[in-house]
């Protein structure tokens, strides 16, 4: 098996500091840190929640930004799609999501440490779909 | 003596930046590398378990400490899912999900941080999920 080159500290040190902010959210708020469901919930209805879930995408997007200010590192994003898959992708990520009650962050950040069932189930079945997915793309189609 | 009010919306605020600057620092934003994450059979790269692990490492404890707080700092209770059961839409939902998730290598967070590149395939791919959104919201809802 090839290995590819990566960094355990700061896979590691980025972790940490996605796990403190979903435990800054539950202790402080009260509320789980899922991307999918503060973002369709904002596009859903707007209600006393409304202005806290806009500032936490607004503090994502700021953390985005400054980053790769600060590092010096500006931030890039190579995507290697075809536009129509690209288009497809975004289609099924925003409605399973949806459908499915979560993402990476509510039901793998959040929901296992939960330790809940449902969310164990979620992702052990988005991570083998992706992994399907990625094996047809590069490995069946793209040979 | 500040309003709770407003700290709650300090601690979103800085909860948001937090797990943005996580999503950065810890190479998530590159869909490249979590392709190779998810490319067991290539050349793998395990980057995203380390990024998952540190964060449960946080995660965990304080969910399994929870209990121990009546209520949360800021707020009057705990918003937390209380449905235990598994069914067809969680699991057709997140299959649909891996299938997107493995095409191009985006979930929702590192998505919408990566509209700070002002590239345009990530907004077109931001743009499809808030449909994607929307379609099930009036279909399925």
């Amino acid at each position: 098996m090839q290995i590819a080159e990566f960094s355990v500290a700061t896979g590691l040190g980025g972790g940490l500091l996605i796990g403190l902010a979903a435990a800054l959210l539950i202790v402080a708020n009260g509320n789980i840190a899922g991307i999918s469901g503060i973002a369709g919930t904002l596009l859903r209805k707007w209600d006393g929640s409304t202005v806290w879930r806009l500032l936490f995408v607004i503090g994502l997007l700021a953390g985005g930004v400054l980053v790769p200010w600060v590092s010096g590192t500006p931030l890039t994003m190579t995507v290697d799609v075809p536009t129509p898959l690209l288009m497809l992708a975004g289609l099924l990520v925003g409605f399973g999501t949806r459908l499915g009650s979560g993402c990476t962050s509510g039901h793998g950040v959040c929901g296992l440490a939960r330790l809940s069932p449902r969310s164990l189930v979620a992702t052990a079945t988005f991570m083998l779909c992706a992994a399907v997915t990625v094996y047809v793309v590069r490995h069946v189609a793209g040979a | 003596m500040m309003q709770t009010i407003a700290k709650t919306r300090i601690a979103a605020l800085v909860s948001g930046l937090l797990f943005g600057a996580g999503l950065v620092i810890s190479g998530m934003v590159d869909p490249l590398r979590v392709l190779g994450f998810l490319d067991v059979t290539g050349t793998w790269d395990p980057t995203l378990a380390f990024v998952m692990g540190g964060a449960l490492l946080v995660t965990l404890p304080t969910f399994q400490a929870l209990g121990r707080l009546t209520k949360p700092l800021f707020a009057e209770k705990f918003a937390l899912p209380t449905r235990r059961d598994i069914d067809a839409r969680l699991v057709g939902g997140a299959a649909l999900f891996g299938v997107g998730w493995g095409l191009v290598g985006l979930c929702p967070g590192p998505a919408l941080v990566v509209l700070s590149t002002l590239q345009a395939p990530a907004f077109l791919f931001v743009g499809c999920m808030v449909a994607g959104m929307l379609l099930y919201q009036f279909t399925m809802e």
